[in-house]
């Protein structure tokens, strides 16, 4: 495998849905490419990160605008 | 698997769907209950389950807008929408499945009018780009834990704000909001083949786009 095959198959490595013969020539080529392990562990890392953020709180003006116009609008559908 | 050998990076070996997306925290056993009380009229049910998913539904606006303006309105917008249309949710999928699908689209249609001629989800994506192996540096084991949280969601939104819209929203709806491909392909009305390309271009242009933050000569 070379390293731009292994960059085709990445997605599908870091989702674990590559069949096992793929997944253990991909290996392969990693055992002996520091670049491609590189790739690999900061693309899973970058996935990770964006995972665990959690959400911001909402700024409070905007979370006020939000429920005040959200009653508005689902009273008034409400009674109509 | 054997882990490779002489292997100077930490590499997990054999990631699974499972290492890759935590599951989602959250309370959904009583989702469904709220859903039945909202569609039934109560509006104090509604406003639980718009507390419990504004800020998701925020920055899922904020992701595929990149603006704050619009993603307040997305987000107004989303919850609307699904509050009108519970009577046609038939729980064939989680409450917020389907409220993102309502979001997505919302967000969509801003896009669109902002930059009419600019959106397009289903153009043709470049392959065979080699430019993927620029920036190849170490981060080590815990990059984001060296930002606190406030900087780290900066740099976070900074990034994916860099991001093509067809890139960040099918990054967004696989491995933020953790759709399957076939879930996205259907939202975005794009191809399996169309969702999985642009799922890993996504992924390692944003890869690339945290590098010169997370590396680890910039902390060294």
């Amino acid at each position: 495998m070379k390293c731009t095959n292994m960059i085709e198959e990445l997605s599908g490595y870091l989702d674990g849905a590559l069949s096992p013969e793929l997944r253990v020539e991909l290996e392969e080529h990693l055992s002996k490419c520091k670049r491609c392990r590189i790739v690999v562990d900061t693309c899973k890392k970058t996935i990770d990160i964006y995972c665990n953020a959690e959400a911001v709180p909402l700024p409070e003006d905007t979370r006020s605008r939000l429920h005040s116009a959200l009653r508005e609008k689902l009273q008034h559908q409400r009674r109509a | 698997m054997s882990a490779p050998k002489a292997n100077p990076v930490n590499v997990s070996p054999a990631p699974s769907a499972a290492s890759v997306r935590p599951t989602i925290a959250g309370p959904i056993d009583d989702e469904l209950q709220l859903v039945t009380a909202a569609r039934a009229g109560d509006i104090s049910a509604f406003e639980s389950l718009v507390n419990r998913y504004e800020r998701k539904i925020f920055r899922l606006g904020m992701n595929i807008t990149g603006n704050r303006e619009d993603a307040e309105d997305v987000m107004q917008e989303a919850f609307l929408k699904a509050y009108q249309h519970l009577p046609e949710f038939e729980g064939n999928s989680r409450f917020y499945t389907w409220l993102v699908r309502i979001a997505v689209n919302q967000a969509l249609m801003k896009l669109r009018k902002r930059r009419p001629n600019q959106v397009s989800l289903d153009e043709e994506i470049e392959t065979g780009d080699d430019s993927f192996f620029r920036d190849v540096e170490d981060w080590g084991p815990s990059p984001a834990e060296r930002f606190e949280q406030t900087q780290l969601h900066e740099i976070l939104n900074s990034a994916i704000s860099e991001l093509d819209p067809s890139f960040r929203i099918v990054f967004q709806l696989r491995d933020i909001e953790e759709m399957s491909t076939e879930e996205t392909a259907d939202v975005l009305h794009l191809s399996v083949p169309a969702v999985k390309s642009r799922l890993l271009r996504a992924r390692l242009k944003l890869r690339q786009k945290l590098n010169r933050y997370f590396r680890r000569s910039e902390t060294a």
